[in-house]
């Protein structure tokens, strides 16, 4: 109780005066993983669209491979991107290992799947409505896709939000590939796994209470965005 | 100008699934600035024809074909207003707008398409509405506009009033006959006798996927040469 008590005190307090090191940790999870989310947006919902529509060989084992990627442990994507970027792997001229650009990579990986299987189910229902009409205005292939995902804009948001959740949440493949090193690529998750390792459990539990209120934030200033456009009448 | 696709003939035109004959060898002719409607209880084929006509289902056997010596893609020329509206989460008239870009109707002219569309259906109000706010009467009222304003040769509806309330279907039927005045041929599908009586020149009357009587309505409802058709106007149950 008493943590607890000690812990929103100093979250409190380190938002209120507004503390560099905290301002610099928040800014980076939210660049690394918005910029992880909007990757995973471009490819996932382009491949969950044509996903959706398209008929080809093999899609019933594509469809179960997107839905069982959502599940994909941080940790082993880390050590995937780890592998990849280290000296010794294939990209490692690049030197990319331990940088923030590192992170989004291992965070694209980790999202686009989500974005991609969630996306094909929203484009797929919508598409059993449209179908017969589009057909018979003649829409097909890229511009049926097209097409779907605008008209899934609203349930799509939902679904950038289910990665973004997923992004700004999971600490196994930033600490992996990120290595939190202060004032380069330590971000929130991060931060509070050492806090947490060091004893530090009150500013731990308070960098867990911006966490959660950053997650709040967003979810509620896309439900106000959401409500202004009419969203439930149009789904 | 461009030449019409019509007349459009159709020729023994078969449609099965699992061997069981669903269309069963239809030829009829669909001439231009005609309104068809096809009659019959549910279940007869009556959608899947239509369904036939549009080039959406390719026929087991048999052909639709122009015999205008009109080549290409003839759905481009045609338009269809579903049973049930199947619009866009778009404003009202970005539904008409996509119609006309989707059958590539150039930019330019477009607007005036729009306006002239929206005037006739008595839309102009809502046209930034969302057309999932309209209510259902006016959402096929829209499907119809939408149709229309591609100015398609024949147009073809799949029970378009089957659940609206009268006033709407009033709206629709004024629609469909200005159109058709105006020499849109309109391939009608009902099981709604009244509005059979009420829109149609010719009858196409089906039964178990055949053609069970074709003429002019007012001989076809007067006297009707099928055993079918007199059961089914006399408001029998057929089977």
């Amino acid at each position: 109780m008493h943590d607890l008590q000690a812990a929103f005190m100093l979250a409190a307090s380190l938002i209120y005066t507004g503390d560099a090191d905290l301002a610099e940790i928040i800014g980076l999870s939210m660049s690394v993983s918005l910029t992880a989310v909007l990757a995973a947006c471009v490819i996932g919902m382009v491949l969950g669209g044509a996903v959706g529509v398209l008929r080809f060989r093999g899609r019933p084992a594509v469809i179960i491979l997107l839905n069982a990627m959502m599940g994909l442990p941080p940790v082993v994507v880390g050590l995937g991107v780890y592998l990849l970027l280290s000296r010794a792997g294939p990209l490692g001229v690049f030197g990319l290992l331990y940088t923030p650009t590192a992170m989004i990579i291992a965070q694209t990986i980790l999202v686009t799947p989500i974005v991609a299987a969630l996306t094909r189910q929203v484009v797929e229902d919508l598409y059993e409505e449209y179908d017969e009409q589009l057909r018979s205005l003649g829409v097909s292939g890229l511009g049926l896709v097209r097409t779907l995902l605008w008209d899934a804009r609203y349930s799509l948001i939902t679904v950038a939000l289910a990665g973004f959740g997923r992004a700004v949440a999971e600490v196994g493949a930033v600490m992996i590939v990120g290595g939190n090193i202060d004032h380069l690529t330590r971000v929130m998750t991060t931060a509070i796994a050492l806090e947490t390792s060091k004893g530090n459990l009150a500013l731990a539990l308070a960098l867990g209470v911006i966490l959660v209120g950053i997650s709040l934030l967003v979810n509620g200033a896309v439900a106000v965005f959401g409500g202004r456009s009419g969203r439930s009448k149009h789904d | 100008m461009t030449k019409s696709i019509l007349p459009l003939r159709v020729e023994d035109l078969r449609y099965s699934v699992d061997g069981k004959a669903l269309v069963d060898g239809i030829s009829l002719t669909i001439n231009p600035a005609t309104f068809t409607v096809v009659l019959g209880p549910n279940g007869a084929g009556k959608s899947l024809l239509l369904r036939l006509l549009h080039g959406m289902l390719a026929p087991t056997s048999g052909t639709v074909a122009c015999t205008n010596g009109v080549n290409g893609d003839l759905r481009r020329r045609q338009a269809m207003v579903f049973q049930r509206p199947v619009l866009l989460r778009r404003s009202v008239e970005a539904n008409i707008a996509y119609a006309l870009g989707a059958l590539g109707v150039p930019r330019g002219q477009r607007p005036a398409m729009i306006e002239l569309a929206l005037s006739r259906a008595g839309l102009r109000d809502a046209r930034r509405v969302h057309a999932r706010l309209l209510s259902v009467g006016e959402q096929q009222r829209l499907t119809v506009a939408r149709a229309l304003a591609c100015e398609p040769d024949i147009m073809f509806l799949d029970e378009p009033t089957a659940s609206l309330d009268p006033a709407s279907v009033q709206q629709i039927e004024t629609l469909l006959l200005d159109a058709n005045a105006r020499g849109m041929a309109i391939v009608l599908v009902t099981h709604d006798v009244g509005q059979a009586r009420r829109l149609g020149r010719d009858i196409v009357f089906v039964h178990t996927g055949r053609l069970a009587e074709q003429g002019r309505a007012d001989s076809f409802f007067s006297t009707p040469q099928s055993d079918v058709a007199r059961a089914y106007l006399a408001g029998e149950i057929i089977v």
